[in-house]
């Protein structure tokens, strides 16, 4: 386990919620992009990932996101970020990633939205 | 007390070998350090992404990955600027060679070298060493380089 970052995972019906808490880089990222996309094979209709709890996030983590992306659109699904901090909102800004990706406030508007579209 | 004892006072230097899991450690002393000089967190928070991302860089295309080599960082912070350098004995690198991406091609990586440029004011490689790569990155305070919201 990576004392770095740390990753729940919850299912609720056809939704996977991918909570990650910590600081993702170089060193941490393997470790996310190892859960995002073995639930990505999963086919959920939505994956959710809650970074409320992040407070550092490098290049590394902003591909694995991507890389997640790309992977749940292929398989007809969608990706859904929430709970961006000032970091990690600058970074999504920074690479211009704000625009590709569906993100939200918090997870509580990520689960909602998904109920309202249901 | 010989004059040679003494060092300066702002300026701080960590040898740590280029593993990934020391990159934590570089974030922690830059911070501490630009924030007793009065650096502001959104400041903070880009000189750490900058240099995170140019260390990243080090071991993943200078050594390629090996984690037991040096990477020599030395901090030094004035009222009007933070400077931060960088030295590694990997492969060289060519400056020419090194291209941000195209960012409406999105796909996974090759984004380091855009935040290192668009997070700093001066990005400079020292060409004279005669093995490895010496990288200088300054950022000035209260320049505008975030994107408008």
């Amino acid at each position: 386990m990576n004392p770095r970052i740390n990753i729940d995972v919850e299912h609720r019906s056809n939704v996977a919620v991918v909570k990650v808490a910590g600081e993702v880089d170089l060193y941490s990222s393997p470790e996310l992009r190892k859960a995002i996309l073995s639930q990505a094979e999963k086919r959920p209709s939505r994956l959710v990932v809650d970074l409320s709890g992040v407070q550092y996030m490098d290049s590394s983590g902003v591909a694995t996101l991507v890389e997640g992306l790309q992977k749940l659109e292929q398989n007809g699904g969608e990706l859904v970020l929430c709970g961006l901090g000032d970091m990690v909102q600058e970074v999504f800004k920074l690479t211009r990633l704000d625009s590709v990706f569906q993100i939200l406030p918090s997870l509580e508007e990520a689960l909602a939205e998904e109920s309202a579209g249901a | 007390m010989t004059r040679s004892d003494h060092i300066d006072p702002n300026s701080v230097e960590l040898l740590i070998p280029s593993d990934p899991r020391f990159l934590a450690v570089v974030r922690a002393v830059l911070r501490e350090t630009a924030e007793m000089q009065g650096w502001d967190a959104r400041e903070l928070r880009a000189v750490t992404l900058a240099v995170d991302e140019a260390c990243s860089n080090i071991i993943r295309h200078s050594y390629k990955g090996r984690a037991d080599m040096p990477i020599w960082v030395k901090i030094r912070t004035l009222q009007g600027e933070i400077r931060v350098e960088l030295r590694d004995l990997g492969e060289k690198i060519d400056p020419a060679k090194l291209r941000p991406r195209d960012l409406d091609d999105v796909r996974p990586g090759g984004l380091g070298i855009h935040l290192i440029r668009s997070l700093m004011d001066e990005v400079t490689y020292d060409l004279s060493e005669p093995e490895g790569n010496r990288l200088i990155l300054v950022r000035k305070k209260s320049r505008q380089h975030e994107p408008e919201d």
